[in-house]
């Protein structure tokens, strides 16, 4: 048999997706407890009961969904930790319908919570510190710590600085995807932010690592999610709207070493997303709304590019016009985004949540007939993406 | 400036032993004659690659650079602002670095840069750049 990997199109759906966030950016209840939280009410919002589950994908700590089964009681039959920052929640998607359409498993559970409002900010160097062998460290510690970049804002910085370079991409231009971000968060009433934004309070932000300030930055918030996954046929007969998985890619083409990017311009998202869109059989002119990972404001301007929405270098003057926002031609971050929304440290999850509540009609900021609704991740300092394509019963 | 330095790796004891000399050394593929950033124990361009050290001429260009207004690590909250560059060295590898002795916001993409060296503990110098 010759594989095909049009073969998994719409075999699996997405049948439960909640999330967990707070205006005030703090949940107050610990990892944990969220998470089991979040379990419950996926599988509540899907119809389903904990002992139909019979696979779990959990990530973040040693052994995450074998401490998480234990927890839960369960005895998955099929398991996956796999960690790669930002994008590892599409990720996840992409093994759990590849893994269901094979018929290795039939009702998955991924989930998501972290605190870092709680636990004072999410620090990723502290967790590399305390594992730091002095005599042999990772080359992160030993060849770009000592140049002092602030990370990731940083390396993010860097590469729009290139893209300014090359293109003409200006602050401005960047300022207004967090404006158009904002205009949905605004009609989000769970969003962090709900006051209008100005180009201008962007531009006039404290500076971060130049040419990102303050507001081309994600927040740092409290927040927690799950999603449960099934076979198509099961799906049908479940409570909500599936959101059928028309496609999935993922690439990564370096880790927490910026001059290891090839290309600081391009993300493996010009992989991942063609890869995606091929699965699905789809061009970007069919997505009817995308949920684009804003770990930045540059974060989103390379991915819209790398997606094919706009020509390599056009990002800037591609959304000068608003069109990412309300009534925009290309509905962006209809939750109001890492930007405005939430944003606890791997905010993949939440894009998945609001792609599925699109796709359903239950979007606070819902696109009319959106038919088809695009998740992109991006993990890591824009190291790894992941691409997911869902669809309504129409699209199949 | 003071600095954050947890520990070298014993595959790079040749390129800090050099520094105290104020040496800038390479690895280059044995195979292909590419040059490697950051050195490793086999060369990334061709399969069971052998890597050799030669030291390089400390000439760049610059491919991307930022302002820190906010220090990234404790040992530079004294510094801000600073600039932190990716330097494509001439040799053909890019690495990340601080572009020092100037106005950290005049330095733009595409600018020709030179290495200077900062003085560490122990008689070893971290590799910098200023604009040539």
């Amino acid at each position: 048999m010759a594989y095909d990997s049009t073969y998994m199109r719409g075999k699996a759906a997405i049948v439960g997706a909640v999330d967990a966030v707070s205006p005030t950016g703090e949940l107050g209840i610990h990892e944990r407890t969220l998470q089991v939280q979040m379990i419950h009410a996926a599988l509540e919002d899907a119809g389903l009961r904990l002992s139909d589950v019979d696979a779990l994908f959990a990530t973040g700590t040693m052994m995450s969904s074998m401490e998480l089964a234990e927890h839960l009681m369960i005895t998955p039959r099929y398991t996956d930790t796999t960690m790669t920052g930002g994008s590892s929640f599409e990720v996840h998607v992409e093994h759990a319908a590849a893994a269901i359409a094979l018929g290795l498993c039939e009702v998955a559970v991924i989930v998501y919570a972290a605190t870092p409002r709680a636990k004072g900010g999410a620090n990723f160097m502290a967790a590399q510190m305390a594992a730091l062998d002095k005599n042999n460290p990772p080359p992160n510690i030993e060849w770009e710590l000592p140049y002092g970049t602030i990370s990731p804002p940083g390396n993010y910085a860097l590469a729009a600085s290139r893209h300014m370079a090359l293109y003409g991409t200006t602050r401005a231009q960047l300022a207004q995807i967090a404006v158009s971000t904002r205009e949905w968060a605004c009609k989000n009433p769970r969003a962090r932010h709900q006051e209008p934004l100005t180009i201008k309070e962007v531009l006039e932000a404290p500076m971060i690592a130049s040419p990102l300030g303050k507001l081309d930055c994600c927040l740092v918030t409290d927040g927690a999610g799950a999603l449960v996954m099934t076979s198509a046929e099961r799906a049908r007969s479940l409570r909500k709207k599936p959101a059928y998985v028309l496609g999935a890619g993922t690439a990564h083409d370096h880790a927490m070493m910026i001059s290891q990017m090839p290309d600081l311009c391009t993300t493996a998202g010009a992989i991942s997303g063609p890869k995606a869109f091929k699965m699905a059989g789809i061009t970007p002119r069919d997505v009817d709304v995308v949920e684009i990972y804003d770990s930045f404001t540059i974060t989103v301007a390379l991915a819209l590019e790398d997606l094919g929405f706009c020509k390599k270098g056009e990002a800037g003057a591609f959304v000068q016009d608003g069109r990412l926002g309300p009534g925009g031609a290309l509905p962006t971050n209809t939750n109001g985004g890492g930007l405005s929304y939430t944003h606890p440290g791997m905010y993949g999850m939440f894009l998945l949540v609001e792609a599925v509540k699109q796709i359903r009609g239950e979007s606070t900021g819902q696109v009319k007939d959106a038919k088809i609704a695009v998740a992109h991740g991006c993990g890591g300092i824009l190291s790894s993406t992941s691409t997911v394509v869902l669809g309504s019963e129409e699209t199949l | 400036m003071k600095r954050m330095i947890l520990g070298t790796s014993p595959v790079a004891a040749p390129f800090w032993e050099a520094t105290k000399e104020k040496k800038f050394l390479l690895q280059f593929c044995a195979t292909t004659g590419k040059a490697i950033w950051y050195p490793r124990d086999f060369s990334p361009h061709a399969l069971g690659g052998n890597v050799e050290w030669r030291e390089a001429s400390g000439k760049g260009v610059v491919y991307a650079v930022s302002v820190m207004h906010r220090p990234g690590n404790p040992a530079m909250a004294e510094a801000v602002p600073y600039a932190v560059a990716l330097i494509d060295l001439e040799e053909g590898a890019r690495m990340l670095s601080n572009v020092v002795n100037c106005d950290p916001d005049s330095i733009k993409v595409g600018d020709k840069v030179k290495l200077a060296w900062e003085p560490l503990e122990g008689g070893r110098h971290l590799p910098v750049f200023e604009l040539a």
